[in-house]
């Protein structure tokens, strides 16, 4: 398949890491943002071809991992009312939530359907007049034009019935608060390339001027990957810190406008809560005002109510690569993606998951589920 | 486009609910049979856990297996599933080694299901038999009130005879036995998902639906050094080599490369997130075998039509035990985990 | 939370206020809405996320770093010698990322 073999070539792929080996004077952590990158490190095992001395660790790009336990608890109870069709992405199917998750809710009778798109969703509502229709519209950026689309869309079709759950998440405030913390260890960041592709990397300008942190777009196949640590890599040991763009061939500074557009008429900035790290200002987008009559928490007046996670699970730390999934002391063993304590076990791009799916058997030999 | 009506990807902690995921045949399968059903009728041949079971009943050797068929879509292309019950069953008899003779066949049909619809079912169903070789001998018919039942659901049930000196088992894998697939995988479970969700192809997958017990007689004739057949159904690929390296406790090294994937297959496969190791095949086998006569094998498997892609995918090694690993494209080495429940086409 | 897969835009429609295209990936037909692509014209590859197209393929600079790449790559297999080829293929990255930095 064009423009995904070519970046598999396992010629050039080894090619980078050598490079990357030739490079590197001395250990250095770099940290990938986006789950899909994290996702296609643990299958290649991209860990495995670069020295022992670049430690990658991963960051909190897993909109499903964090999207706060209270709105998955709203999702849950909107779900579970008979006049609704709940229509979400398949990865937010098994997050738990306090009690239950929207694949026990399909199980106990509630409408729930998988769409990926949220048009799907926009045409359920316009063949089912007599239904509630509500989209889970999370994500990243890359994802808010769509759900931002699906929400003007419906309007322009004057329909009654549709509306979102709104749970969206900024990358930039992420990477803020991350190179705030005292306990920092990240040297230099893997921007998403999809998340780039809709924002441009304008915006990480200022983070690189402020923290003097190398920051490089990386697409998403291994050969992206390999690039874009090698470049990471000769920024560090060069002592330079600077914005790279390694995916040219979708991402350009300023980004998408068309998309950037939808989402600045239909969204606004807010505060968001991230499960596992909390409160990050600044670092959401709900719907307008002016849309209220498709915003799902209004429409539905859905009660917050204070939630906790399981004591033993470290995702907070995990989701800030603090930790390592292998470091908690239930990983693989009381927490599983059959029984999973909390988000990053669920979501195929959570860092547990992928870990446990991939690259278990690093750790603990004979430990199967 | 229809919202995507795929099946469960896996509960959560739902120790006191069965749920979709336990039929999905990966981990939670697993764990209803050895947490539900084994401690309730435990005995020697049922915990060999084998896809058929093979029984000494006088001088004979029978072979004996229950399927249930659950499809949906009822109709799809390359099958429906009236075939699927004749395939499926004489496959579970195949992995035995057995000539597939007999099948029972029961129906459980919601009420106000359309009459033209069964005919047609049960045409293909006689026809499939028919191919086989194989003849319907007994059966059932239940109606269930509407809401109870998903239009028709059909259990078979399939008898053959095992010849002397075949002795198939998954618990029989040794160290340097060969892994051998027969051919492209995913095709059915794509088929499937095109249908439900009316993807669109340049040339349209089929289901691979078919018998494969005259593929295996042909194996069995060149040598009896195999030590396990499987049918990679639901769960796929890894679960069958899961289930294998668990029982013969090996481990099992796949070679990526190696694995044939029909193009569309695996375009649909990138675009919806899925892995196709893990996507249900219905005319396809794996089999672990002696090295020595894996590349004879090979051969005499090729000149059968479902054996055309026929190849070696991979190595048991005595280490590693339960694990079933691959190496990448890019030369390095990632498991294949036992999915939990069915795969999710994911957006991330 | 980025699965967005490469296809080649083979059709586009106007169905009321919607603009359409199909984008074939390896073998598969998808519709596509393009509202974010509004310069995408057939025979462009497009990325599509969520049933849209969310860029444009850059087929130039695509081709520009594939060919250095494979250039990198080719010199591994060739074995050529390590410092000589080094120093190019550093010359090359940083010259690229050049262009970009800003």
């Amino acid at each position: 398949m064009r423009y995904i073999d070519e970046y598999r070539d396992p010629k050039i792929a080894q090619a980078l890491a050598e490079r990357i080996h030739a490079k590197v004077t001395r250990p250095w952590v770099l940290m990938e943002i986006c789950g899909g990158q994290t996702h296609t490190l643990m299958r290649y095992g991209i860990d495995e071809l670069i020295p022992a001395q670049v430690e990658l660790v991963h960051g909190p790009g897993c909109p499903v991992c964090v999207t706060p336990i209270e709105i998955v608890d709203k999702a849950v109870e909107i779900a579970s009312r008979p006049d609704v069709i709940f229509v979400s992405y398949g990865d937010m199917l098994r997050v738990p939530g306090t009690k239950s998750d929207l694949f026990r809710v399909k199980a106990n009778g509630g409408d729930v359907r998988i769409a990926y798109s949220p048009m799907e969703a926009v045409k359920i509502a316009a063949s089912n007049p007599t239904r509630q229709v509500v989209f889970f519209g999370i994500g990243f950026e890359t994802t808010a034009p769509a759900n931002a689309m699906a929400v003007w869309k419906a309007r322009e079709l004057g329909l009654t019935n549709f509306s979102e759950l709104v749970s969206h998440v900024l990358v930039p405030p992420a990477i803020r608060l991350l190179l705030n913390s005292r306990e920092n260890r990240v040297q230099g960041f893997i921007a998403p390339g999809h998340v780039c592709t809709i924002m441009g990397y304008w915006e990480y300008k200022a983070l690189v001027e402020e923290f003097h942190v190398p920051i490089v777009v990386g697409g998403f196949e291994p050969v992206d990957l390999l690039e874009a640590i090698f470049m990471l890599v000769s920024q560090l040991e060069a002592g330079t810190a600077k914005v790279e763009n390694q995916y040219g061939r979708s991402v350009d500074y300023e980004g998408n406008a068309p998309a950037q557009l939808i989402m600045e008429n239909v969204f606004e900035v807010t505060d968001r809560k991230w499960r596992g790290i909390g409160n990050i200002p600044a670092s959401g987008l709900r719907l307008r005002p002016e849309f209220a009559a498709f915003d799902a928490e209004k429409i539905f007046g859905v009660e917050a109510v204070e939630a906790n996670e399981p004591p033993e699970c470290i995702s907070a730390q995990v989701l800030q690569g603090l930790k390592k999934p292998v470091d908690c002391p239930v990983f693989g063993s009381l927490c599983t993606p059959e029984h999973p304590l909390g988000a990053p076990m669920v979501s195929t791009e959570g860092a547990c998951a992928a870990y446990h799916q991939y690259r278990r058997h690093l750790t603990s030999m004979g430990c199967i589920a | 486009m229809s919202a995507l009506t795929l099946s469960c990807p896996m509960p959560v902690a739902a120790k006191d609910h069965v749920s979709l995921g336990h039929g999905s045949g990966g981990k939670l399968s697993a764990e209803l049979m050895r947490d539900v059903f084994l401690p309730a009728f435990r005995n020697q041949t049922l915990e060999g856990l084998e896809d058929q079971a093979t029984l000494r009943i006088g001088n004979a050797r029978i072979a004996f297996t229950t399927d249930s068929f659950v499809v949906k879509p009822l109709f799809f292309r390359g099958g429906d599933i009236g075939s699927l019950a004749v395939h499926g069953t004489v496959n579970d008899l195949a992995m035995g080694g057995a000539t597939p003779l007999f099948l029972s066949v029961a129906f459980i049909i919601e009420e106000g299901f359309p009459m033209e619809k069964l005919r047609r079912i049960a045409a293909s169903l006689g026809q499939a038999a028919a191919s086989c070789g194989v003849q319907v001998v007994t059966g059932d018919t239940k109606v269930v009130d509407k809401g109870s039942g998903d239009g028709v659901f059909i259990n078979s049930t399939g008898l053959g005879v095992v010849p002397e000196g075949v002795c198939l088992s998954a618990g029989q894998a040794r160290h340097g036995d060969a892994v051998i697939l027969s051919g492209v995988i995913g095709d059915h479970g794509i088929a499937i998902l095109a249908e439900r969700e009316g993807l669109e192809f340049d040339s349209p997958v089929e289901s691979d639906s078919a018998p494969l017990h005259t593929l295996v007689a042909d194996m069995l004739a060149t040598t009896h050094a195999i030590r396990c057949l499987r049918d990679p159904t639901r769960g796929g690929v890894s679960s069958s080599l899961n289930e294998i390296a668990a029982q013969s406790r090996v481990g099992i090294l796949l070679d990526e490369e190696t694995i044939p994937v029909r193009e569309e297959v695996r375009g649909a496969c990138e675009m919806l997130g899925l892995d196709p190791l893990y996507v249900a095949n219905e005319g396809k086998l794996l089999a672990i075998v002696d090295p020595s006569v894996a590349d004879e094998l090979v051969a005499v498997m090729r000149r059968h039509p479902l054996g055309r892609e026929a190849r070696v995918i991979g190595t048991v090694s005595a280490s590693d035990a339960g694990w079933v690993t691959m190496r990448t494209t890019l030369g390095t080495t990632r498991i294949v985990d036992m999915l939990s429940g069915d795969q999710l086409p994911r957006i991330c | 939370m980025c699965l967005a897969v490469p296809g080649k835009l083979v059709e586009t429609q106007v169905i009321g206020d919607n603009r359409l295209g199909v984008v074939q990936f390896g073998g598969i037909r998808r519709s596509v809405f393009l509202d974010f692509v509004p310069d995408a014209k057939v025979g462009d590859y497009v990325l599509v996320h969520v049933g849209f197209a969310i860029s444009r393929l850059d087929e130039e600079e695509a081709h520009r770093t594939y060919e250095l790449l494979e250039h990198i790559g080719m010199l591994e297999t060739e074995d050529a010698a390590l410092a000589g080829e080094l120093s190019t293929a550093e010359a090359v990255c940083s010259i690229r990322a050049g262009d970009a930095i800003h």
